[in-house]
């Protein structure tokens, strides 16, 4: 009897499918209620005590919505923070959502454990180098994700978006009233924004890298995979 | 009409009926145990709900957080308002002595106190963070009347349920929930980092309400009002009305 032209198995199941596109949606509108956030005071502190009253650790260099920020700008942007913070939580409950179903769906499908987390022999030196090496030469991706795939994805799912709620969190005068030294690790409030800012520069760049490496691998066909699951594993 | 569509349009109609009558008797459930955030539905009905039950469920008898007294911000920022209107002029040209706070709405005894009233009341100081929904944010020490003292005074009705506070400047109220009017940290202040509360930190009388963010800390309150219902108006701004995150 002849084996079957394809496997059965999708290249991405449902929970990985619709926990992605949730995730995306999401993001989007984090990032875009975030900035909106960002521009009322884009000067960023440590500690406990950040204002327009004392010199910052950084500022970026954009006007801001307030008047009372130095900026150096004359400008001051229309005020947004009212939906903005708003549309920021839910889409970070949503994110929360998204990513419980896929961290509880994953491990006991052990998804993440095949998928996601490297093996021994994958983080040795050479085979490392070998991977890098390729990828700096934009090599065609291989089959299945290789080794620094791994790390990123692993990375984003289970350190970058929960620092992300720890920090955002850790602003919340609720929250930190309820777990005061879990929140206080960062240092204080300022610092705590400043690690939120500074996660926020990391998943950028995650995604640029990742929209990147889809389109060398063939947009049309990875993103209808994301879709439809279609494709199959070789 | 083949009998697995049928099958599937009779399980989907079920499906919906218990889910719309789940979701309806979940509100309701959520509503009688103080769940449920007042104003009207919007887009962001659902964040706003989660995080206002969330908060009410995990934070309703926890403090907001005190710091050292080494702590306190060298230089704690005044966030600018509005000009000075006529009125505040002419009480502070009278060193606020005629500045009233009026207590009113279902109360059993409404009553008006003067400044000197309310330093007369016992007071509780505590250092904690004002966090603004800007970004930024310092540390001071607050002294004041716990609003909850003020209330058992008065004496608060059975169906009270928020507690809204108006400032002498046109325009500017805000309101809280029962859990937070009735917390021991939320005070009436009159004196910031042991001196007279400054004008530009909301002297001479700030609500400090320090679990949520600033701008739930009117400043320069002259009138507190105990009712049952928010209007429209009062739980919907532009800004969510609860502001613990």
């Amino acid at each position: 009897m002849a084996a079957p032209a394809v496997s059965p198995t999708p290249r991405h199941p449902a929970f990985v499918r619709v926990t992605h596109w949730v995730t995306v949606l999401a993001f989007a509108a984090l990032v875009l209620s975030g900035v909106e956030i960002l521009i009322s005071h884009p000067r960023f502190y440590w500690g406990d005590t950040g204002h327009s009253g004392m010199p910052a650790l950084f500022q970026l260099p954009i006007p801001a919505s307030r008047g009372h920020v130095p900026t150096g700008f004359k400008t001051v942007l229309p005020d947004q923070n009212g939906w903005s913070r708003s549309l920021h939580f839910e889409a970070a409950w949503l994110v929360v959502f998204a990513g419980v179903v896929y961290g509880l769906m994953g491990l006991a499908s052990r998804h993440v454990q095949r998928e996601l987390v490297p093996s021994a022999a994958e983080l040795r030196g050479p085979a490392l180098a070998r991977v890098l090496r390729d990828h700096l030469r934009f090599a065609k991706p291989e089959a299945g994700y290789n080794v620094l795939q791994r790390l990123a994805y692993f990375s984003v799912v289970f350190i970058a978006f929960p620092l992300m709620i720890w920090t955002g969190l850790a602003m919340s005068p609720a929250i930190v009233g309820l777990f005061p030294g879990a929140m206080a690790v960062f240092g204080g409030h300022q610092s705590a924004r400043t690690l939120h800012f500074l996660g926020f520069g990391l998943l950028m760049l995650f995604l640029v890298a990742h929209v990147a490496m889809v389109i060398r691998a063939g947009f049309r066909q990875r993103v209808n995979a994301m879709i439809t699951g279609g494709g199959t594993h070789q | 009409m083949s009998e697995i569509s049928r099958r599937k349009l009779i399980t989907a109609g079920l499906t919906t009926a218990a889910g719309a009558a789940g979701l309806t008797a979940a509100v309701r459930l959520a509503d009688r145990t103080g769940l449920l955030p007042p104003g009207p539905t919007s887009l962001y009905t659902p964040g706003d709900t989660l995080t206002y039950a969330a908060q009410r469920l995990l934070t309703r008898h926890t403090l907001a957080r005190e710091f050292r007294r080494d702590q306190i911000s060298p230089q704690p920022f005044p966030n600018p308002t509005s000009r000075k209107s006529d009125e505040y002029k002419r009480l502070e040209a009278g060193g606020f002595a005629e500045w009233r706070l009026t207590v009113e709405g279902l109360v059993e005894r409404p009553m008006t106190f003067s400044l000197a009233d309310l330093k007369g009341f016992p007071v509780r100081s505590q250092i904690t963070s004002l966090a603004c929904e800007e970004g930024w944010s310092y540390v001071a020490e607050w002294t004041g009347v716990p609003l909850s003292l003020i209330l058992e005074r008065v004496g608060t009705m059975p169906q009270a349920r928020y507690v809204t506070y108006h400032s002498i400047q046109r325009s500017w109220a805000d309101s809280i929930d029962m859990d937070d009017a009735l917390h021991p940290q939320t005070l009436v202040t009159h004196t910031f980092n042991g001196a007279d509360l400054p004008y530009g930190h909301g002297g001479p009388l700030r609500m400090r309400v320090p679990r949520q963010l600033g701008y739930k800390s009117v400043k320069f309150i002259n009138r507190i009002r105990v009712v049952d219902s928010l209007k429209p108006t009062e739980a919907g701004g532009s800004y969510s009305w609860y502001a613990g995150i």
